[in-house]
């Protein structure tokens, strides 16, 4: 996992609640056998409509995605994290997230900030008025804020998700370090339980 | 960690998995380095806990990237005993035996095969009697057993919590976790109860119990939980019935769903191939019987539903807590009480083509899907099959059955429901996931509304521009002979 600290940029205000991961990323395109390539075909359908808010060139390139609570409904596909991902957003806010898509986003070190509909609400006005304008990202600090500095809101982060994003630890190898107290568990389970090889 | 006092079912099974080990220490110490910042619950720290995994299920379409993970850290399957593969998502209904068209699909499907090979994971390949949806072979052949738990790189994973199982979806990384150390980490999810009192009517199935209880809760009313469905409507459901429930906990945005395991639980595993047998049998029966919530269990949210009052829905729109029963209309957006999910219903009536106040009866349908996880098992396909007897698909509507796996398939033709279906027009295929999620080759077209009994209605879901309307078999099968929906306690 790359480590995250910071994220600098404009927002991105996709304002729209549940979305799904199927708009995210459509079922076709998970015929792919690679964890890359996925960006150009995040949001396909929604991209076909000239005004949907990805197609305007004031926010090509935003590392930050401002939208509406339940994001990431839907299917467990983690091909939807990389196609947000292959889009360059590094971040993304909204008042509630999907719950696999959440955990999925952590496993590739894509932020997933949660505030108050009412905070969502003013961002999100603000990057309608203002594209260019700036917002800061700091998981140090667990701050959102302008980046004139007027407006700032703290967040909440699980303090062990803080602390391996900061420094990219990857759970599996970290999991392994276990191995001996998984089989000690493991030499506890009942022998009558099912295998799949017998 | 254990809780004290009367426990909930996914409480007990959680805590027989929860692996001891220093994980929560080391997590009380990062939160210390962070400065002691407050999780979700509100406490320092959540206590993330490792979960052994009982059966992991695998699948063609998720999975790649997990294995070549593996390989690329020189890591192993660690149990490949406790992992089952199949292929489901991306496998043609219809001409099998001839080469694939589709490179793309070729190759996935031959990288499943591969890496089955390599890591040593039994596989249930396509011309394998056994093959078919995931959620359906678990169960079929007796792997799917109280207490366990279970995960699988696919949302629908929450089927199995019929049988009184703790088992989610996961993403792929997750599935290269499980892979590589049988374990998941994961925190605790808050419990809800369902409860559905009373009796469902004739004519209304399970599916429509679940559609009612999202159409009551919304889609994000059960994140970061677990629902266990309870009452006298769940506790009287077949076990497809309570999979087809559970099947769709994800729609209502829930971790999992489960029922406490009962004597239909215990009858409808008994004999399966991979079931416990003899003296074992009455072992695990015994095991199982400790498993249901105790008496005064809590929950951090209760729901009642009364079943008596649940009619045959139908849903309008393009997330699945969009639906009104049959003898309803298309709901006016401005009736919606935020401004949020009249935003929604606006877009919703748009991308359906479908004017607010039109009666449900008077949409008219271009195609009907039986099949999927959610109703792609034998009983699904008696009671459609019980609807469609003697009569004929109209004219204006292609309807096609994809039977949820290869014994599923041969049962239904041994029962004869193969002629019922094709003598009345409907299309016989071959196991898979089929038109549930538009990435095979079965699909709509852009503009083609279906009757579909499978899970989901989103944007595209069944191809781009393809519009989804969520029902039971039962209201399938009708809407499929009258070319409109229809309420199936009328043509019963």
């Amino acid at each position: 996992m790359r480590a995250v600290r910071r994220v600098t940029g404009r927002a991105i205000p996709l304002n729209r609640a549940n979305v799904d991961t199927d708009q995210i990323i459509p079922a076709q395109y998970l015929k792919r056998i690679e964890r890359t390539g996925y960006g150009p075909f995040a949001f396909e359908a929604w991209r076909k409509d000239p005004a949907f808010v990805l197609n305007n060139p004031a926010y090509a390139g935003a590392p930050i995605l401002l939208t509406g609570a339940n994001f990431g409904s839907g299917s467990s596909r983690e091909h939807a994290v990389w196609a947000v991902e292959g889009l360059g957003v590094r971040a993304l806010i909204a008042p509630k997230f999907a719950d696999i898509f959440k955990n999925n986003c952590f496993q590739g070190g894509l932020l997933t900030i949660e505030l108050p509909q009412a905070d969502i609400d003013y961002l999100m006005a603000r990057a309608e008025e203002l594209p260019q304008s700036e917002l800061v990202v700091d998981l140090e600090s667990q701050t959102v804020r302008t980046a004139d500095g007027a407006w700032e809101r703290r967040f909440e982060i699980d303090a062990f998700r803080k602390y391996r994003l900061l420094r990219g630890l990857d759970d599996i190898s970290m999991t392994l370090e276990y191995e001996p107290d998984v089989a000690a568990f493991e030499a506890t389970r009942s022998e009558l339980l099912p295998t799949t090889t017998g | 960690m254990t809780t004290s006092g009367p426990r909930t079912l996914s409480e007990k099974i959680w805590e027989q998995h929860a692996v001891p080990s220093p994980l929560q220490e080391h997590a009380r110490l990062a939160a210390l380095a962070e400065g002691g910042g407050r999780g979700a619950t509100g406490q320092p720290g959540e206590r993330p806990d490792l979960l052994y995994i009982d059966l992991h299920l695998v699948h063609e379409v998720t999975s790649p990237q997990a294995f070549d993970g593996l390989r690329l850290a020189g890591r192993r399957v660690r149990r490949p005993d406790l992992t089952l593969a199949t292929v489901d998502h991306n496998v043609p209904t219809i001409g099998r035996e001839q080469p694939n068209p589709d490179p793309l699909s070729a190759q996935q499907l031959e990288v499943m095969r591969q890496n089955a090979k390599e890591f040593g994971v039994p596989l249930y390949d396509i011309f394998d009697i056994r093959q078919g949806i995931v959620h359906i072979i678990g169960p079929e052949q007796g792997y799917t057993q109280p207490g366990l738990t279970i995960v699988c790189g696919d949302s629908h994973t929450s089927t199995h919590g019929a049988f009184g199982a703790l088992a989610f979806g996961i993403g792929t990384s997750e599935v290269e976790h499980v892979l590589a150390t049988q374990t998941l980490r994961q925190t605790r999810p808050r419990t809800m109860s369902v409860e559905v009192t009373g009796a469902l009517g004739p004519g209304v199935a399970a599916k429509d119990v679940i559609l009612a209880i999202i159409n009551r809760i919304g889609v994000d009313g059960g994140v970061g939980h677990v629902i266990e469905y309870r009452g006298e409507v769940i506790r009287s459901l077949s076990m497809e019935g309570r999979m087809t429930v559970c099947n769709m906990s994800i729609e209502a945005g829930a971790r999992a769903g489960l029922i406490a395991p009962d004597e239909t639980t215990f009858a409808y595993l008994k004999g399966r191939p991979h079931a416990p047998q003899g003296e074992h049998w009455e072992q695990a029966v015994e095991r199982w019987r400790a498993l249901p919530s105790d008496p005064g269990a809590r929950f951090d949210q209760e729901v009642v539903l009364d079943g008596s009052a649940v009619q045959p829905f139908v849903t309008w729109g393009t997330n699945p807590g969009q639906s009104v029963p049959v003898g309803g209309r298309v709901p006016d957006p401005s009736s919606f009480a935020t401004a949020s999910q009249r935003e929604s219903a606006e877009r919703a009536l748009t991308y359906m083509d479908l004017a607010a106040g039109t009666p449900i009866r008077q949409i008219a349908i271009d195609r009907v899907f039986l099949g999927s996880c959610t109703n792609g098992r034998i009983e699904d396909l008696r009671a459609a099959a019980k609807v469609v007897a003697g009569k004929h698909v109209a004219s204006t509507v292609q309807a096609m059955v994809v039977p949820g796996s290869g014994l599923v398939k041969a049962q239904a033709e041994r029962e004869g429901l193969d002629r019922v279906f094709t003598d009345a027009g409907f299309e016989w295929r071959d196991p898979g996931c089929s038109m549930c999620l538009g990435m095979n080759p079965d699909i709509l077209l852009p503009g083609e509304r279906c009757a579909s009994t499978s899970n989901r209605n989103f944007e595209g879901r069944q191809g781009a521009g393809g519009r989804t309307h969520l029902v039971s078999p039962e209201m399938a099968a009708a809407a499929a002979i009258a070319g409109h929906f229809v309420d199936v306690r009328e043509v019963l």
